[in-house]
């Protein structure tokens, strides 16, 4: 399950289910590398965009000359000016992430980066460039990006307690897509957030949460640790804490939508007992709003 | 021991660990129950919540109470409970245990070795020298007082006696007692001349406890005959709890098995003690009678042994003079009509009709000459064991038979035409009897003065004559003359059966010399002078507990002693046999009337329940497990760890506990219903729902086609499951094979064994089409290898042409189903079957194939959908219409096979049979 060839394979199936992900660019970037998306202007591109006649400082090489050659005039074949976006992900490797509820789920650090890798085998069908946050896989395209963040993705290593988003790197204008639980501290979120808000990035914010944390079905006397175990509560009737503990995760469920809203993000919840489906549709949907 | 009613402790100082309960109660509240330790990465949302000051971190209140009463449970287990610990029967010294150990104790002789065990080990305990006694077998030597440990070792070996003690023998080994000791003296309740001595005697010597039960003890008198009914008398000592007495007649049915014959019951009116049955019997189950006993009663007084006093013997009589209109008193029978009938059943018709029945006696009155069949068959029925007795009268007399030589059938050769004496016509006075001589049969018999005799025939002397003589006239000529044939006899009386040549069955002597004869048994037992100077040798003896056993070598009795009549040591009650009689001892004498002991107020009497003692510790502690499992349980649940699925699981396993599994017996139930109600063709569940819903449709097709075409009318057709149902119902099996079907478990291989040898037929369908027909195999064939494996399946052949199968209904020459590829297996004919001449069939009588096997996929072409149209294609166009009427065929003409066996195998004979009758 966690080989990269296994991961990707499942990644594959679930992404064959959707139409290619057309992420519109919006603006030409510096970044401007080959891509699938016509920018209706002539420029570099592989699609023919129209013949105009050569004007002197036109090399010669660039006359094509079977059109020329049905007039008097030359014609100059000029392709359409193409534009690849580049979508940056994020996906928490923390070992908060590790939690499942129950044997029969998948924990959420698995479904995690499934839904992730989904999302690059999306876009990357779609010829734009996919990469990782920070510096460690830059974006690019082309199926061997692919195995690249499958093999990132399969390593588990849980890294602290806790995730930080990672917003070092992060290309202008580019996509961003951070996925985790978002339980502990949001101040990084936050900088992470009006980081990329101030580099024009836009994107979207999954939160991945097991049933039992939506539920919180525990009663007794309970001592409550971390998954890293730096974090200990203990509590005489867990039952009675419910109340107050769903009152919380309402709270910051509503300040990461605000949060979200202010960088003009797109937030959501998903839960790993519902269909991950599901969720890749809300972050299809959610990439092209983006644009 | 410290009691607590009826509860002792043997370790009471434990119990007061109970006053650290209320310790305990405390400690438990204040400790509240253990944290659970739960990984959680919401904790981070959690921090700085604090608990509701209200919320009680306390052990709640039940749950200490169920810890508590387990520990409560645990201390009084292990204080060693007893529930009805052994009173003290107290005392110290020498111990005297006097058992009755007659058979009135055998009634509950356990309970009371029971008894005697709890006393020998209080005895033991108390370290008491004990002596044991029955007074039915009273020690020899006085008192042995030994330790009680030696007593108990012999407590197995001691058996109630099957007679009652002996006065005078009690009372003089009482008196004869010396020394001090307590007597503890388990009576069984009957009240005898000797307790009252007998007690004294003993209370003179220390204190003496009685036990008793409280139950009745019954006993049954000897049969008594009263025409043609037996009455039987139950007594009782005292009134029980049922009035009424089963009584039973056990003898031997015509196989020779031991069975009741009858039983009536025993009505004991409010008050009384002795109570009556009347039990009627007709004769010949009378005779076969071995005794009667009380019902669910285990002694020798509740048995009676029926002896020759209870058999009414048969007689056939036949005349050889028919006196249709004569005089009823000139009959030769008359008078042996008149002896007889009230002891006997007479028999009356041909000789040859009657001797099959084997008659005891069979009676010719003056007939002379018998045909050779009839003389042969008397004489064989004679050589068994038969008494011939003739009478002599005119035809005899004038008769050649036992002239020259002595016939086989008269015991002595007779001179021509016989005697008169004393008539108009001849000299000297009719001749009266000369007394019995002494080693004669009739020795002792009283002549009466009027018996004379007026016409004899006459013996011829010879040398044989004078030990064949049984009575004489006074002139010493031969009267009564007996021979032996084989085991049986032949009797001669030398007069006439009728008071024509003589007075003598005018007179109580006749009867009387019948009766020696052992021709009737006058259903009265021996008086004591008959029983004189004679010697009965045991064949039979009845043991304290009224099992008959054989008597094996003991010795003879003497008649007097017989007479005599109370069993006792040297008259064990049971059969004796004297001679070809046999008489009956019994415990209860015909005037023997129970009552209940009287014992003084002085005598404490107790009653033989020995409540066993028993442990509770073991129940309590298993309590103390149940309420620390509970409390388990409990504990999980409030701590919250029993969540989702284990709780689930807890309330199934409480589930299983609580709602015993019911629907299995009602679908078994309904099965059985459904597939009883008629004719009911069945298939084999595969697993494969097309395969299953295929086999279902095609026995609804031939379901239908027998009932349009035969008598035989199918009803809707049931699926079974090999595992579950039960097979017995059905007298067909459709198997269509998948290659992927599971194998039947032992349990379905044992049933299906079972179906296969009481007479089901399977019919196998691999549905492959080349079963057999070529080299290759199937995967469905190979999994019909597999499952037939375990099968008791009898060697096969492909259906031979003259096989039953082809002609039970229609004449068939091939089975063909969706695919008609031959190679249909029957089980083989056996190796000598011949094929007669002229018979179109060999003569296969024998079985019906268990198996049949072939891959034509029957059930396809059987198939019909709800609309009566098949379901599934045969063939093509009208050949493959005629290949489906064919299947048809095959499937009536497997059912008619299944149901009439080989019958249509035995019709191949009526042609021969009516050739050979023509002829």
């Amino acid at each position: 399950m966690r080989s990269p060839t296994a991961l990707r394979a499942r990644a594959e199936e679930l992404a064959a289910a959707l139409p290619p992900l057309l992420a519109e660019a919006e603006h030409l970037a510096s970044t401007v590398m080959m891509g699938a998306h016509g920018r209706r202007r002539a420029g570099t591109g592989d699609e023919f965009w129209q013949y105009r006649p050569a004007t002197p400082g036109d090399p010669a090489r660039r006359i094509d000359w079977r059109r020329s050659a049905r007039s008097d005039a030359h014609f100059v074949r000029e392709k359409e000016w193409q534009a690849a976006q580049s979508v940056l992900l994020w996906v928490d490797h923390s070992q908060s992430m590790l939690f499942t509820g129950s044997k029969d789920r998948p924990d959420k650090s698995e479904r995690a980066r499934l839904l992730g890798l989904a999302v690059a085998v999306l876009l990357n069908r779609a010829g734009e460039r996919v990469g990782l946050s920070g510096f460690e896989l830059p974006p690019r395209s082309g199926p061997l990006q692919l195995l690249r963040l499958a093999e990132v993705f399969s390593d588990t290593g849980g890294l602290g307690d806790y995730g930080e988003p990672e917003a070092r790197g992060m290309l202008p204008h580019a996509r961003a897509v951070f996925i985790s639980d978002f339980m502990g501290d949001l101040a990084p979120v936050e900088a992470a957030l009006a980081k990329a808000a101030d580099r024009g990035v836009k994107g979207a914010l999954l939160q991945v949460l097991d049933p039992d944390e939506e539920a919180f079905p525990f009663n007794g006397r309970t001592i409550f640790e971390s998954m890293g175990g730096t974090l200990h509560h203990e509590t005489l009737q867990a039952g009675e804490l419910r109340d107050r503990y769903l009152d919380r995760l309402a709270e910051r469920k509503a300040r990461l939508s605000e949060l979200a809203h202010l960088a003009d993000w797109q937030f959501s919840t998903h839960h790993t007992g519902d269909s991950s489906q599901s969720a890749l549709l809300w972050l299809y949907t959610a990439l092209e709003r983006a644009a | 021991m410290f009691t607590l009613g009826p509860i002792g402790f043997t370790a009471p100082w434990l119990l007061a660990g109970l006053a650290a309960l209320p310790i305990l109660w405390l400690l438990l509240r204040a400790v509240p129950p253990a944290p659970i330790k739960r990984r959680f990465p919401g904790v981070a949302l959690l921090l700085g919540l604090t608990d509701d000051e209200t919320q009680s971190d306390r052990t709640p209140w039940w749950l200490l109470l169920l810890r508590t009463l387990a520990i409560a449970a645990i201390i009084l287990g292990f204080a060693g409970p007893v529930l009805n610990p052994s009173k003290n029967q107290g005392g110290s010294g020498p111990l005297l245990v006097l058992i009755d150990g007659g058979w009135a104790d055998a009634r509950d002789w356990s309970r009371r070795m029971d008894r005697v065990e709890v006393l020998l080990e209080k005895a033991a305990t108390d370290g008491r020298p004990v002596a044991l006694a029955l007074a039915t077998e009273l020690p020899e030597e006085g008192l042995q007082f030994q330790p009680a440990r030696e007593w108990a070792a012999q407590i197995p070996g001691l058996a109630p006696h099957p007679w009652d003690p002996i006065n005078a023998e009690v009372i003089a080994w009482a008196d004869g007692l010396e020394g001090r000791f307590d007597t503890f003296w388990l009576s069984n309740g009957l009240d005898a001349d000797w307790r009252t001595e007998v007690l004294g005697a003993l209370d003179a010597r220390g204190a003496v406890q009685v036990f008793e039960s409280p139950g009745p003890a019954y006993g049954l008198r000897p049969p008594v005959v009263d025409d043609s009914d037996i009455v039987l008398t139950v007594l009782r000592d005292r009134a029980g709890a049922n009035p009424d007495v089963a009584l039973s007649a056990i003898g031997l049915d015509p196989n020779g098995v031991e069975r009741e014959l009858e039983q009536v019951t025993a009505l004991f009116e409010e008050g009384e003690n002795t109570a009556e049955a009347r039990m009627s019997l007709p004769p010949e189950l009378r005779n076969r009678v071995t005794r009667f006993a009380i019902a669910g009663q285990r002694s020798a007084g509740a048995v009676v042994l029926g002896d020759d006093s209870l058999k009414r013997r048969e007689i056939a009589m036949i005349a050889g003079r028919e006196q249709r209109e004569g005089l009823q008193l000139l009959s030769p029978l008359h008078y042996l009509d008149k002896a007889l009938r009230p002891s006997a059943d007479l028999l009356d018709g041909a000789l040859l009709d009657i001797l099959p029945a084997n008659p005891d006696v069979l009676i010719l009155a003056d007939v002379a000459t018998v045909a050779e069949a009839e003389e042969q068959a008397l004489l064989k029925w004679t050589e068994a064991g038969g008494l011939l007795l003739r009478f002599a009268g005119p035809r005899l007399a004038a008769s050649d038979v036992s002239r020259a030589e002595e016939d086989p059938l008269l015991p002595v050769r007779l001179r021509a035409g016989g005697r008169n004496v004393g008539g108009a016509m001849s000299w000297g006075e009719p001749k009266a009897l000369r007394p019995f001589a002494e080693g004669s049969l009739f020795y002792g018999l009283g002549i009466p003065e009027d018996v004379r005799v007026s016409s004899q025939v006459m013996a011829q002397p010879g040398p044989e004559l004078a030990e064949r003589v049984l009575a004489t006239l006074s002139d010493g000529t031969p009267l009564v003359t007996r021979k032996p044939v084989g085991q049986g006899q032949v009797v001669l009386f030398h007069v006439t059966a009728n008071a024509e040549w003589s007075t003598l069955p005018l007179s109580g002597l006749f009867v009387q010399m019948l009766e020696r004869l052992a021709v009737s048994s006058g259903g009265t037992r021996p008086s004591a002078e008959e029983l004189e100077g004679t010697t009965w040798v045991p064949e039979q003896v009845l043991t304290g507990f009224g099992q008959l056993e054989d008597a094996g070598i003991m010795p003879g009795v003497p008649g007097e002693r017989l007479a005599a009549g109370q069993v006792g040591p040297d008259l064990m009650p049971g059969l004796y046999s004297g001679g070809d009689r046999r008489l009956s001892v019994n415990v209860i004498a015909p005037d023997r009337a129970l009552s209940a002991t009287n014992w003084p107020a002085s005598v404490p009497v107790e009653g033989l329940e020995t409540r066993a003692e028993q442990l509770l510790k073991g129940h309590l502690l298993t309590l103390a497990l149940i309420l620390l499992a509970v409390d388990m349980v409990a504990s999980m649940w409030l701590s919250g760890r029993l969540r989702g699925a284990r709780q689930g699981f807890v309330a199934l396993i409480a589930l299983m506990v609580l709602v015993p599994d019911s629907q299995a017996q009602e679908v078994d139930d309904q099965l059985a219903f459904e597939a009883t109600e008629g004719v009911v063709l069945a298939h084999v569940l595969t697993g494969d729902a097309s395969v299953d819903e295929m086999a279902r449709a095609g026995l609804v097709g031939l379901s239908r086609k027998l009932t349009e075409r035969t008598a035989v009318e199918p009803l809707t057709p049931i699926a079974v499951d090999l595992e579950r149902d039960e097979l017995a119902f059905f007298p067909f099996l459709y198997w269509p094979i998948t290659a992927n079907q599971e194998l039947p478990s032992n349990e379905a291989y044992t049933k299906l064994n079972r179906y296969l040898r009481t007479g089901g037929l399977i019919l196998f369908d691999t549905r492959d089409g080349n079963l057999g027909n070529t080299g290759a195999v199937t995967p469905e064939g190979r999994r019909l290898q597999l499952i037939a494996r375990p099968l008791d399946i009898p060697p096969l052949e492909p259906v031979p042409e003259d096989h039953v199968l082809t002609r039970t209904f229609y004449l068939l020459q091939g089975f063909p189903g969706r695919h008609n590829a031959g190679g249909v297996w029957v089980e083989a004919a056996p190796p000598d079957a011949e094929l007669a001449e002229g018979m179109p069939f060999r003569n296969l009588n024998d079985g019906v194939t268990p198996v049949v096997i072939g891959g034509n996929d029957w059930a396809a072409a059987w198939a019909i959908d709800a609309q009566g149209a098949p379901m599934y294609p045969v063939g093509r166009g009208y050949a493959g219409a005629r290949q489906r009427e064919i299947a048809y065929r095959f499937g009536i003409n497997l059912i008619m096979h299944v149901l009439t066996g080989n019958y249509k195998s035995d019709q191949v004979h009526v042609p021969a049979l009516l050739e050979r009758l023509g002829q």
